[in-house]
């Protein structure tokens, strides 16, 4: 009995130098086949002599041997445990990568900035119940001036410099390139029978001007329109405010200054608040000085445009507003010339 | 339009400063786009009123007088090189160390006195140019009679003058008076107006002048007066520099008076030499076509029969509201004055000036609508001025021929329209004080309405509305509320192209792709660089009358040209990879309509595909790059596109396929024909694809195409056929992901293509890998395998197909 545990522990103390000299899986899996492997393992081979013990020896011998296998099994994990662990540290130490390279460049698309700052309006106005619709980018002067009450012969068709179209109709020029949406106002109201109207329309526009940092001859706009009864001009505030805050910030104010559309009466243009400056900049490049940004154009529906749709004048009010989506983005992104936008340089467009 | 704060004070206290006058004026009547303050920079003290006391010539040059000037502090001499410097007259002088304006350069500077030819001089007597008034640098600012003598000058000259933008529809507002009006409502103080009173000498005017109106719906109104004894010379100081202070440039006394009134008042009048007035007639007709007159600018000009003339007893001496004809002209001999007064039809006007490109400020006032009232205001002013300032003997009477006189127009404005329009209650009592400074007659109708007369200088005020906006502005936009809208809404508006036309752009986005939006605008050469010639919508684009550029004159029928020219624009800044794509519409003209305006997707890429940064730049983009990214597409919108070979204009045959679904066309992917290429410069092989959005719309599931997930697991096994190398792989997929065999579905990916040494010459391999899944029970291994053999059977009877050994 002494002699087998003393055998034992001699086993043990052989067992555990072969384990502390493995240094990798592999090794591990020989002392583990050499010393537990089920068919010859060296301890399985002990458990397997039982038969051979004494009977009266057999239940010290067998918890004896059992035991060493339960000993050797825990060294044998802890073992591949610890190795792991060094395997890991040494990855961390020598293999450490230099992490201020780059990484690997991934194939990256983006929105035009023109394209999220119209939807970024477009979303403010869907919030407030308006829907969104769309018009002929070429469009009859009639749309364009006559129904929006800008007659041939008057001075306010000098407010929009036209491209005309080079077609003759009957031995006149009647088609252009529209030069603001306004004249959706006209076809949304010509189909819809009878008001609610809620209404956004966004597209191109387009001007006879020369172009410079803030003039360009395409332009992208939004129409929006709301027609019903009980519509008002501080409706036409509350709504305005609500966008110019979801556009430029939560603390923006807005003001009306009195203005002149054929379309609209009263007619007013919308300012806000100088962000940049915050109205103490004598210098201030974005509001000159004037701590107000002139933003966009509105008023209340002109009654005989509203008569003109059906609809009864008397009961029937509506504010229409026309808002530049490329003044917009310059505003909010500090882009000072407009002319980036259609000039589609990667090195612009890839900022936004 | 320019506006002089020293005048403008005329008729009006002005007690706000500047920039708080400026911007309530904004905020209610008209745009302030800035303004000038002149005499900023005159020091008080260094700066001052001198009068000249004598004139000796510079004893060393002949062009230099020495003059000796009488400052208020006692008298000076003073080196002077003007040519009308004369004893008597008031001048501006300035100190040593006044800042001012070079003389020469226009830059400001201070000045330092040092000998001028050998004579000292104590100061300078100052030009309009060193001021800083203008660029007049001849002579010396000469002073009205009268201005003391030791005052600075800023004190009788400073000024500020407002650069104001008027509107279309408000001619009144381009009349001193008019204006006034508007800020004395603003501000609660009273309206001056000038002075119309004059005395009548002379005879009767008309044994002078018959005035006949042949056209009275072109010409509402017509007035004329004689003014006898007049000597032609330069109008006063203060008229000369109030008319430079408005842009204007004095011409002398007759016609300086005109242009006066005009900015006074806002009524165009124009003089004539009485004596060049043939037959002592005036008449107001429409041209004969092809009439001809030289103008004042020394233009001939010919007219049309809807355009109106001012004629004399034989012949055209004016174009009415326009500009007068060169020989009625006032002149250096002129001694009697016929002056017209007359109000022409606003839209006539402004046709004719249109027309004859000729747009002066008498039409820039008519064609905004004048109300004929103002003719016989204008006169009677002018008449006053006449009198005081070039003491002519004005005639007896006016004549006034008045075709046009209509009954004031009153507006009946119900109180609770404000209310309505605005979204606030105005009180009565400011509903009427604001009318009533405005110029309108109020009446209020208890309870609740207002009848109201409008002024005859307000033509643009017609409906109740108008009302409103006149009690909104002065009340003040300000002291609106900030409401929401109420009622219901209106039911959605549904429009799925526009839907689809976002949603492509978002994949586009997520596919990698740049967005970018061009010009609509092209030319006939780049579009035909991606049209075939065959197709006679494409190649006949619309053309635009005038084009702000000549590279911008047709609208484009393809969105290719602009993206290939991008692409090739894009390239010279950067290396790698290049993903655009635009979402944009065809304009396809259609015969006698507006044109067709066809939403299309259309990318292009090209380039290396994104390497690992070590090694630099990997293998190229190709087809099946721009192919992947269509798939994507229309797989994300849940539908399965077919791809059939075609042939396009400009893409490389045998490297393009038409998709769509089931035999409707929806798009086009294909490798851009290297010579198309070239032709936008572009030398390496870029590929394009186009998604049609109204033909891809139609197809789209109106629900994504959801399948409830399968408990079961899938068997995945590979399958290596051999087929003939002409066989379209797709051919070979789409049965194989059409197979059903007792409830077994096929997912199946083609993995490999595979054509060399192991398979047949003209043969190809196609490697497959599949997934069978039944939706009812966990296939075993014997199932798959039938399946398996089911497919391979299929294959060899549709396609010769053999398994690869």
């Amino acid at each position: 009995m002494t002699t087998e545990t003393g055998n034992l522990s001699r086993l043990e103390e052989e067992a555990l130098a072969g384990l502390g000299a493995a240094g990798d899986e592999a090794s591990l899996e020989r002392w583990r086949a050499a010393w537990l492997g089920r068919q010859d393992g060296r301890v399985t081979v002990l458990l397997r002599g039982i038969r051979e013990v004494p009977q009266e020896e057999r239940a010290a011998y067998g918890a004896a041997v059992n035991a060493l296998k339960a000993r050797l099994e825990a060294a044998l994990e802890e073992r591949r445990a610890a190795l792991k662990r060094a395997e890991l540290e040494r990855l961390a130490r020598e293999g450490a990568l230099d992490v201020t390279l780059p990484g690997r460049p991934q194939p990256l698309g983006r929105l035009h900035p023109i394209t999220r700052t119209l939807r970024d309006c477009l979303e403010a106005f869907k919030a407030m119940g308006f829907r969104v619709a769309e018009g002929p980018e070429v469009e009859w002067d009639r749309y364009n001036f006559d129904a929006a009450r800008i007659p041939e012969d008057h001075p306010a068709r000098d407010m929009w410099d036209t491209i005309w179209v080079n077609t003759l109709i009957d031995g006149k020029r009647r088609m252009l390139l529209r030069t603001h949406t306004t004249p959706n106002q006209i076809r949304v109201m010509e189909r819809t029978p009878q008001p609610p109207v809620r209404v956004v329309v966004p597209g191109k526009c387009y001007r006879q001007e020369a172009t410079d940092a803030t003039h360009e001859w395409m332009l992208t706009q939004i129409e929006g329109l709301a027609v019903d009864e009980g519509v008002r001009m501080s409706d036409l505030k509350g709504v305005l405010y609500e966008w110019a805050r979801a556009m430029f910030g939560s603390d923006r104010r807005i003001i009306f200054h009195h203005s002149y559309f054929p379309f609209v009466e009263p007619g007013v243009e919308m300012a806000i608040d100088c962000f940049i400056c915050r109205g103490d900049g004598r210098q201030c490049h974005t509001c000159h000085g004037t701590g107000w940004i002139e933003i966009l154009g509105a008023g209340m529906v002109h009654p005989e445009i509203i008569d003109n749709a059906g609809y009864d004048a008397s009961k029937v009010t509506g504010f229409a507003f026309g808002i530049g989506v490329e003044r917009v983005a310059m505003l909010r992104w500090g882009i000072e010339d407009i002319r980036h936008f259609y000039s589609n340089d990667l090195r612009f467009l890839s900022q936004f | 339009m320019k506006v002089s704060l020293n005048w403008l004070r005329e008729y009006v206290d002005v007690r706000l400063p500047i920039e708080e006058l400026a911007r309530r004026i904004t905020d209610a009547v008209a745009e302030v786009e800035g303004w000038r303050v002149i005499g900023e920079m005159w020091d008080p003290a260094l700066v001052r009123v001198a009068k000249v006391v004598a004139v000796e010539p510079h004893p060393n040059a002949d062009r230099l007088r020495l003059a000796t000037v009488d400052t208020g502090q006692g008298t000076v001499r003073v080196v002077c090189g003007a040519p009308n410097l004369a004893v008597g007259q008031t001048v501006a002088f300035a100190s040593e160390g006044a800042r001012l304006f070079d003389g020469h350069t226009g830059e400001p500077t201070t000045l330092k006195l040092r000998p001028i030819r050998g004579v000292e001089s104590a100061g300078m007597v100052l030009s309009e140019k060193e001021l800083g008034l203008s660029d007049e640098h001849e002579g010396i600012l000469v002073l009205p009679e009268g201005t003391p003598v030791g005052v600075p000058l800023a004190d009788v000259l400073g000024d500020v003058i407002l650069e104001v933008s008027t509107w279309a529809n408000r001619a009144d507002l381009l009349g001193m008076v008019g204006f006034a009006r508007e800020v004395a409502a603003l501000t609660g103080s009273v309206l001056r107006e000038p002075d119309r009173r004059y005395s009548e000498s002379g005879p009767d005017v008309t044994e002078l002048v018959s005035v006949a109106i042949e056209a009275p719906d072109l010409c509402r109104r017509f007035t004329a007066s004689v003014i006898e004894g007049i000597e032609i010379g330069p109008s006063p100081a203060w008229m000369q520099e109030r008319l430079r202070k408005a842009g204007m440039r004095p011409i002398n006394n007759v016609v300086d008076i005109t242009n006066y009134v005009m900015l006074e008042t806002g009524q165009p009048l124009h003089a004539f030499d009485y004596d060049l007035v043939r037959g002592k007639r005036i008449v107001a007709r429409r041209a004969q076509p092809g009439e001809r007159l030289v103008t004042l600018d020394g233009v001939e000009r010919e007219f049309d029969s809807e355009m109106l003339l001012i004629c004399d007893g034989e012949g055209p001496v004016g174009v009415a509201g326009v500009m007068g004809g060169g020989n009625s002209e006032v002149n250096e001999g002129t001694t009697r004055v016929l002056l017209e007064v007359a109000n022409f039809r606003a839209g006539s006007i402004r046709r004719t000036s249109t027309l004859l490109k000729l747009r002066t400020e008498a039409s820039l006032r008519f064609e905004k609508g004048i109300g004929p009232e103002m003719a016989m205001y204008a006169q009677q002013r002018a008449l006053h001025l006449f009198e005081a300032v070039c003491g002519g003997r004005i005639a007896r009477g006016i004549v006034d021929v008045y075709p046009g006189k209509e009954p004031p127009r009153t507006i009946l404005l119900e109180a609770a329209r404000i209310a309505q329009v605005l979204g606030v209650e105005v009180p009565v009592e400011d509903v009427r004080r604001i009318l009533g400074d405005l110029g309108f007659l109020v009446h209020h109708v208890p309870p609740a309405k207002y009848s109201v007369q409008v002024p005859s200088w307000r033509p643009d005020v017609e409906i109740p509305d108008d009302l409103v906006e006149e009690v909104g502005r002065i009340y003040g936009y300000d002291r609106l509320p900030t409401t929401m809208l109420r009622g219901t809404l209106p039911p959605p508006e549904t429009n799925p192209v526009m839907a689809l036309r976002e949603r492509l752009r978002d994949l586009a986005v997520a596919l990698g792709f740049q967005e970018v939006i061009n010009y609509t605008l092209t030319t006939r050469e780049k579009l035909a660089l991606v049209t075939d010639p065959m197709d006679a919508v494409r190649r006949n684009p619309l053309g635009v009358v005038n084009p702000v550029a000549a590279q911008h004159a047709y609208l484009r029928t393809s969105l290719r040209g602009s993206v290939l020219e991008l692409f090739a624009a894009n390239r010279r800044q950067a290396e790698g990879p290049l993903r655009l794509f635009e979402v944009g519409f065809e304009y396809l003209p259609v015969e006698g309509d507006l044109p067709i305006e066809r939403p299309v997707l259309c990318a292009v890429l090209g380039g290396p595909r994104e390497g690992r940064w070590r090694v630099g730049g990997g293998e190229a983009l190709d087809f099946f790059d721009a192919k992947g990214a269509v798939e994507a597409m229309l797989g994300a919108l849940g539908v399965r596109g077919t791809f059939v070979p075609a042939e396009e204009y400009g893409l490389l045959p045998g490297h393009t396929a038409k998709f769509g679904v089931g035999s409707e066309m929806a798009g086009i992917v294909g490798q851009v024909h290297p010579d198309t290429a070239a032709a936008f410069d572009i030398d390496e092989p870029v590929y394009l694809f186009e998604v049609w959005v109204e033909d891809l719309v139609r197809h789209l599931p109106e629900r994504p195409p959801y399948q409830a997930l399968s408990r079961y697991p899938a068997v995945r096994l590979d399958l290596a056929v051999v087929v003939d190398a002409a066989v379209p792989a797709g051919a070979v997929l789409d049965l194989v992901r059409s197979h059903r065999s007792q409830g077994v579905q096929v997912r199946a990916e083609l993995f490999d293509e595979y054509r060399g040494p192991g398979v047949p010459e003209g043969k190809k391999s196609l490697a497959l890998r599949l997934w069978l899944r039944a939706d009812d029970r966990t296939l075993t291994d014997d199932e798959a395998l039938k399946v398996r053999q089911g497919l391979l059977a299929r294959l060899g009877r549709e396609f010769g197909a053999t398994l690869r050994g």
